[in-house]
């Protein structure tokens, strides 16, 4: 192994990058789409959704219960009605998306112990259903079925029940965050090296190389290397975006959390190494990639919850780095653990990029048949 | 670096046996048998897929052939490709430089990579830029360069660690013939300093200045030798034809038994005739019996002769009874 020729690499990869306009604002560009599209497109969901308020009990107990709700941001006031059968006519006719109805005998169904109130949901509308499947996670499960039913009645619990039933939606976006920036570079990172080698092999650089001292690792080695720096670039874009656009926490230490995000970008480029050496064609190398993409996303637990899932598909997520990306984030981040406390999950991506790593190396001959 | 060969003007810097290269059904180099000796220009002349570039890269370590044995600068190949590699500059067929990276910036690069000492890389890529007539380009990007000066840069990188040997897989295919000139001075003098230079074509011209070539056809070997060898082993089977009509004398020679091709040179005819007796005196009979005037003169064999004749049955390794004949 030559440092020379080693940085000789890096330096040419720098000098190529910093020509190619349009991959250096993919760079930054992606992770600041995507932040913005997950981040907003879930806040507009949890905030302000249109609602029509009966109110047929008109106590003291009624009108603060009505005000709780209101408080959470999730239902802005539109209009008031008399009955449950006039904000249905509003659903219907697109006036409102959330109904809520509180009945007359409010006071003596709160002293029995019964539901209190009903909020009626408009499931035909995809921002409010997208609400109901962020809803699904909850624990309360009564409410999941009418929820999704396309215009249905729903019993809401007590009105304790109420607030806590739309507290966790608020906490998704802080969810969203540290997961975001696992699947940002999952999808940078494997597609960058995927297609840098296929690249120099369809440009025909790869005949010269080869036919140089060069080794396979400084090759591997020296073409990973830049891609360290723009994983973390990116990762810092998302960070600072989330804390200040969605105040999301940072509970553990930054350091750790970047340790973190240095293990999944050298786990998602040796990927894209072992991608580059089976590739003949950057088109492959794309298609290649989101084979990878599409579970990391789906299984890995950004998407659903990773309980829920059947056991083969769990078993499945634990080979996938993002998996244990998002423990590790969100771990760090969000309940502020140590990076040591959650060493397996550390074990996992390193021995992941030392397999992939070598792999890649091995399968990359300096031969071109 | 070129010590360890160049002393020795009759060593072989590349020797294969039975070389052989299958792709699929395809015989793409077929049985070759090769002795490049040192120091010298020595052409690989052979028509589109005749398996110059293939045979250029199995000697070079990138190809692993199906069958045969190399030795190239006292290395088995491909097993000792990675010892090899200091040692020999390769220009692609295809240009292969960067083509996002200025002219300095390649040469930088393959100066790094080719493991140039870092105290006199400088002075070699400024060298490298005043030879090769890169000064006012050097900022230029290597992939805005023209056909002709991409084939220049090529083989300013191809050079920059002085190797002992160098690949060059038609190097002037985009080269006007002006500067076609000096690029070809370069290599002599390249040859001059000692290096061992394997140069593909398909330009007769230019094989006629190596000095010695290979003929290859479908992936055969159907010639070697020096370049006077070759021609001097087709004298007296060439002729010249005056006609008024040459189109319609080419009609009536191509049937004449013993002539083996008949090209259109302006307005005359070249015949290239098999080793019989008595060719002017049948062309002569053949002609006139068709009712056309036309003379027919002996005239010297040219390597495209010898193309014609080694591909449609004739002579083969002329070379082989007097190698030395080449120093
Ligand atoms: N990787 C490959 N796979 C399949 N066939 C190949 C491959 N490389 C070369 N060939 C075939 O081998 C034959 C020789 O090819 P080669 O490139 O060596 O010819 P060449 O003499 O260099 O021709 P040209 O003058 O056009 O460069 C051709 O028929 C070509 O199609
Ligand atoms: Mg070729």
């Amino acid at each position: 192994m030559s440092w020379r020729r080693l940085w000789a690499i890096v330096l040419k990869e720098l000098r190529q990058l910093r020509r190619d306009r349009v991959t250096l604002a993919m760079i930054i560009g992606i992770p600041i789409i995507q932040l913005v599209l997950f981040g907003y497109a879930i806040n507009f969901t949890l905030r302000g959704l249109n609602a029509g308020i009966a109110d047929q009990a008109g106590t003291a107990g009624s009108r603060a219960l009505v005000m709780d709700m209101l408080s959470s941001g999730v239902i802005a006031p539109v209009a008031v009605a008399n009955t449950p059968a006039a904000l249905m006519e509003m659903i219907r006719r697109g006036q409102i998306s959330v109904g809520v109805v509180i009945p007359p005998d409010f006071e003596r169904r709160r002293i029995d112990g019964r539901e209190v109130a009903q909020i009626l949901v408009d499931g035909s509308d995809t921002a409010v259903q997208s609400a109901a499947a962020q809803l699904a996670q909850t624990p309360i499960d009564s409410a999941r079925p009418s929820l999704r039913a396309p215009l249905a009645s729903t019993p809401a619990p007590a009105p304790i029940s109420v607030v806590s039933f739309y507290n966790p939606q608020r906490l998704s976006t802080v969810n969203i965050v540290p997961g975001l920036i696992g699947v940002i570079l999952t999808m940078t990172m494997v597609l960058f090296t995927g297609i840098a080698v296929v690249r120099e092999r369809e440009r025909g650089n790869m005949e010269l190389l080869i036919a140089t001292p060069l080794t396979s690792t400084e090759l591997m080695i020296g073409k990973v290397l830049p891609y360290i720096a723009i994983g973390l670039v990116q990762a810092s874009v998302i960070l600072a975006l989330g804390i200040w656009l969605f105040h999301v926490p940072i509970r553990g230490s930054v350091l750790d959390v970047y340790l973190a995000t240095c293990l999944l970008i050298l786990a998602s480029l040796a990927l894209g190494l072992l991608i580059s050496t089976r590739a003949q064609s950057q088109f492959q190398a794309m298609q290649m990639t989101f084979f990878v993409f599409l579970p990391s996303i789906l299984l890995s637990g950004f998407m659903f919850p990773f309980a829920g899932m059947p056991k083969f598909a769990q078993w499945f997520a634990e080979i996938l780095p993002l998996t244990h990306f998002l423990r590790l984030i969100r771990g760090v981040m969000l309940r502020g653990a140590s990076l040591w406390e959650l060493w397996g999950e550390v074990l996992a991506l390193a021995v992941f990029t030392l397999v992939m790593m070598t792999a890649a190396i091995l399968r990359f001959r300096k031969r071109l048949d | 670096m070129s010590t360890s060969i160049a002393g020795d003007a009759d060593r072989l810097a590349i020797r294969a046996r039975g070389l052989t290269r299958r792709f699929g059904e395809l015989v793409a180099v077929d049985h070759v048998d090769l002795d490049v000796p040192a120091r010298r220009v020595y052409g690989f002349l052979g028509p589109n897929g005749s398996g110059k570039s293939t045979t250029i890269r199995m000697l070079c370590g990138l190809l692993t052939p199906s069958d045969g044995q190399i030795e190239v600068l006292g290395l088995q190949i491909p097993a000792q490709a990675d010892a090899l590699r200091p040692h020999i500059g390769y220009m692609t067929q295809r240009f292969s430089l960067f083509e996002d990276l200025t002219v300095r910036e390649n040469l930088e690069f393959l100066a790094a990579i080719q493991g140039v000492p870092k105290s006199r890389t400088k002075r070699r890529i400024d060298e490298l830029v005043d030879q090769y007539h890169f000064a006012d380009r050097q900022k230029q990007l290597a992939g805005t360069l023209s056909g002709g000066q991409k084939q220049r840069l090529a083989l300013a990188g191809a050079v920059i660690h002085e190797p002992e040997l160098l690949f060059l897989d038609e190097p002037t295919s985009a080269v006007d013939p002006e500067s076609r000139r000096d690029f070809w001075e370069k290599l002599f003098e390249l040859a001059d300093l000692g290096t061992t230079l394997l140069v593909s074509t398909h330009l007769m011209d230019e094989a006629e200045r190596c000095h010695r070539l290979a003929i290859l056809d479908r992936g055969r070997l159907v010639a070697d030798g020096t370049p006077g060898e070759l021609t001097a082993a087709l004298a007296g089977r060439t002729f010249l034809i005056d006609t008024a009509d040459p189109r319609r004398a080419q009609r009536t020679l191509v049937d004449v038994p013993g002539v083996l091709g008949v090209a259109q040179v302006g307005t005359s005819l070249r015949v290239l005739a098999g080793d019989d007796k008595g060719m002017i005196q049948r062309m002569d009979e053949a002609l006139a019996a068709a009712g056309q005037h036309a003379g027919v003169a002996p005239a010297a064999a040219n390597l495209e002769d010898v193309f014609v004749a080694a591909t449609r049955g004739g002579v083969t390794g002329a070379g082989d009874r007097e190698r030395e004949h080449a120093a």
